[in-house]
């Protein structure tokens, strides 16, 4: 049987399985009137069975197929002729490849002989009891423990705690998932950079003043003098981002502002939704945005009054990111100014104050923790961002805190070193990585940084 | 109406025996309360208030004067409309978008719902005590000065020192709190939040002073702190409270307003109310039989 056809068979199995569970279990009570002899609700007799008979028999699948390939061929390299064994690894393998490819009716690299016509058989010949192992074992398994566990069924079978275990442990496996998933990037990247570190000292990488990460391939090769010295990058990132925030700030406030105490409730369910639009552009749209009509426009403008400004300027870059980052801005801080409680509004507003007096004295002091939050975390979007600077800002890594200049930033360089071909272990790549590690570092910690300061904001008025 | 149709009106009432009441339920659209609802010498004088909630109509066609430096108190079952009654006093019913006000309050002969009217001063005038106390997250000092540094009431540090001391020491919280001013006012405790919110409240020096339900949180001893309180305050304020409690309003107040489903029911001297009601809702709600 086909895998997925396996997994549809076994699927309709656990429904089955659900409806006979929950059947026997109103039987063993003499039907709906003895329903509170159950120890559970119905229901979960059913899911209970239903796992039993699917949940091990999609494990077995599962591991089969992870191993499918590596046992069937080890299978195949061992059954081969002894002068086809006895190959380099290499060899080897590029052999593996032509049989798996005969065996699946592609292309080969090299003449078909009896040999190798037996070895795609004796594969083909090994998946086909391997498909048919499967099918029959996972039906076993299915129907064996769906079968135990229907049996198990009765009135005092505690169905509701033991579901609720393995929904538990399922749950705990997905967020494992995601955990190490996060630790093992962490880990990978953190290994790299100390292999870059290895090559160029952390002092050079940190406080360097230069960077041109050019690296010699040949020993006589011309202008190949690398310098790996990551502030001007920093500087690039911190410009930008100042100047995303100044914009960002101001009106992702005032509207928040705006939105929250002024606006009718009407004008509100209109405004912020399309507010929140603005989050929802895609990064490419925003920099061709600032590439194609802003840098142009700014330079333009320059110009006009006599300034020299690059086409690819910070100024653009900067202001077009926070245009992007306004709802982040808006929307969090929107949501904590809606959260401070009516009562000290009216509380002021009793005393006597007008709306700006109430807004400025009670309920931005009250909101300010949270909106730091707000502000910190669209702090750590403008650092993380990357597509608009690389279309508006430029890639050189000029050291410079005047807007009308390009500068460059963490991100585009990283996507730069690794675009392209290159030794995956050339200080240039690795580069990438030490990068990544610095840029990981930096907005963790503003992150971290944020959520304290958000959680301190909840805990005042829960 | 005015005073001479309802001293009229009163009059033709036939006089009940202790016990023996008038009136009936339900009250119909055209009730008329029960008693003098107008005063000699009136702060606050409400015709034909009404207030609605989208369509509900909460208050109808109250008519009620406030005496001067008079404690009025306000009684009903819950829901009544005591709450949105006070709020209409100073206008708070404003901050609540589907809530509609029609009638005249006048504070001193002026129409505070009058379009040329600017509500700021008015609150300033007319101070409110809410049910729940509800302290700026802010040092006990700030809670204080807040009212008066927003009006400018004080030209110096020391004049805001002596503002923020003599409300406090009205408000019977001076000495808890006299070596602790500069910390937050939402950490004392629930008794002590409410006396901040009253000492916040006359530090702006308001002629009249709306009390929602201020002791309903706090412990009997707290409780007698704010009657005293409020006995004192009566000598230069005029003050509406709204109380749940009916030994509260026969202490505190000298007159009582009884409100039923948005209707003024009854108002009168506090003692008549209590020993003599007139009206049946009045009398069943006074012994205990309603609510
Ligand atoms: N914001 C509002 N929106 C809609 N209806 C309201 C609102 N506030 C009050 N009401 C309604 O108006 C009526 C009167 O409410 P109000 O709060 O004045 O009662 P109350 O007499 O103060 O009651 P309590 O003694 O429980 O405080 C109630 O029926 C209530 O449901
Ligand atoms: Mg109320």
């Amino acid at each position: 049987m086909q895998t997925p056809i396996l997994i549809l068979v076994l699927l309709g199995l656990m429904a089955f399985a659900f409806h006979l569970g929950k059947t026997r279990s109103l039987a063993t009570v003499g039907g709906r009137t003895g329903i509170r002899q159950l120890h559970s609700l119905p229901a979960y007799y059913g899911f209970y069975t239903a796992l039993w008979a699917g949940l091990p028999a999609l494990l077995i699948a599962g591991v089969w197929l992870f191993f499918e390939s590596s046992v069937i061929t080890s299978m195949v390299v061992a059954g081969l002729p002894a002068e086809l064994r006895d190959q380099p690894p290499a060899q080897l393998g590029l052999l593996v490849n032509d049989i798996t490819n005969l065996a699946n009716g592609n292309i080969v690299s090299r003449a078909v002989d009896d040999q190798l016509r037996a070895a795609a058989d004796h594969m083909n010949a090994l998946r086909g009891i391997g498909k048919t192992a499967l099918t029959a074992v996972a039906l076993c398994i299915a129907l064996g423990a769906g079968a135990l566990a229907w049996r198990t069924i009765g009135p005092r079978m505690r169905a509701r705690n033991r579901v609720e275990a393995i929904v538990n442990a399922l749950l705990i496996i997905s967020s494992l998932i995601a955990i190490l998933t996060t630790v093992g990037i962490v880990l990978s990247v953190l290994f790299e950079s100390f292999q870059f570190f290895h090559k160029i000292p952390l002092t050079d990488f940190l406080f360097g003043l230069e960077w041109s990460p050019q690296i010699a391939l040949r020993a006589d090769q011309v202008g190949a003098s690398g310098a790996f010295g990551a502030v001007p990058l920093f500087t690039g990132t911190l410009l930008i981002s100042v100047i995303a925030l100044m914009v960002a700030v101001p009106i992702g406030l005032m509207s928040a502002i705006y939105l929250a105490d002024y606006a009718s409730p009407r004008l509100r369910s209109y405004a912020k939704p399309v507010l929140e639009v603005l989050a929802g552009v895609p990064t490419v749209v925003y920099g061709f945005f600032a590439a194609l009509t802003l840098a142009p426009a700014i330079r333009g403008a320059g110009e006009a009054m006599g300034l020299s400004v690059s086409s690819e300027s910070a100024l653009a870059a900067g202001l077009v990111m926070g245009v992007m980052i306004i709802p982040f801005v808006s929307s969090l801080s929107d949501d904590v100014i809606n959260a401070v409680p009516q009562s000290l509004r009216d509380a002021s507003y009793a005393l006597g104050a007008t709306r700006s007096e109430t807004i400025r004295q009670v309920i931005l002091p009250a909101a300010l923790p949270g909106i730091m939050g707000g502000i910190l975390l669209a702090a750590s979007r403008a650092i993380g961002e990357t597509m608009i600077v690389v279309m508006a800002a430029g890639l050189s890594a000029n050291m410079t805190i005047n807007p009308l200049d390009s500068v460059t930033t963490v991100t585009v360089q990283i996507v730069t070193l690794l675009v392209g071909d290159q030794e995956f272990d050339s200080a240039k790549t690795l580069a990438a990585f030490a990068l990544g590690l610095l840029l990981f570092i930096v907005t963790l910690g503003l992150n971290i940084v944020a959520l304290h300061i958000v959680r301190k904001y909840r805990e005042q008025y829960e | 109406m005015t005073t001479a149709e309802s001293a009229a009106s009163e009059a033709e009432l036939p006089v009940p025996k202790a016990g023996v009441s008038i009136g009936s339920r339900p009250l119909d659209d055209d009730f008329k309360t029960v008693g003098n609802v107008r005063v000699n010498d009136a702060r606050m004088s409400c015709t034909d208030v009404n207030v609605f909630y989208g369509e509900k109509h909460a208050i109808k066609h109250v008519d009620l004067d406030i005496g001067k430096n008079q404690v009025i108190a306000m009684i009903g079952p819950s829901g009544c409309g005591k709450s949105t009654f006070l709020r209409c006093l100073n206008r708070m019913n404003d901050t609540i978008d589907v809530c509609r006000v029609s009638g005249a309050i006048a504070l001193d002969g002026q129409d505070i719902y009058d379009k040329k009217l600017d509500v700021v001063p008015l609150r300033a005038q007319v101070g409110m005590v809410f049910q729940k106390p509800n302290p700026f997250p802010k040092s006990i000092y700030d809670n204080i000065a807040y009212g008066p540094r927003i009006h400018g009431l004080a030209a110096s540090r020391v004049e805001l020192d002596e503002i923020v001391e003599r409300s406090l020491t009205k408000a019977g919280l001076w000495d808890e709190v006299k070596d602790r001013l500069d910390q937050p006012g939402t950490g004392l405790s629930g008794g002590q939040q409410q006396r901040l919110c009253i000492a916040r409240t006359i530090a702006v020096e308001p002629e009249v002073i709306l009390m929602d339900e201020p002791c309903s949180a706090l412990d009997p001893i707290a409780t007698a702190k704010v009657e005293e309180l409020i006995d004192e305050l009566r000598e230069n304020y005029t003050i509406a409270i709204v109380t749940h409690s009916m030994q509260q309003a026969a202490r505190v107040s000298q007159r009582t307003a009884y409100f039923h489903l948005g209707h003024l029911v009854e108002v009168g001297e506090t003692t008549e109310i209590f020993t003599n009601p007139r009206h049946k809702l009045t009398e069943d709600y006074i012994t205990g039989r309603f609510g």
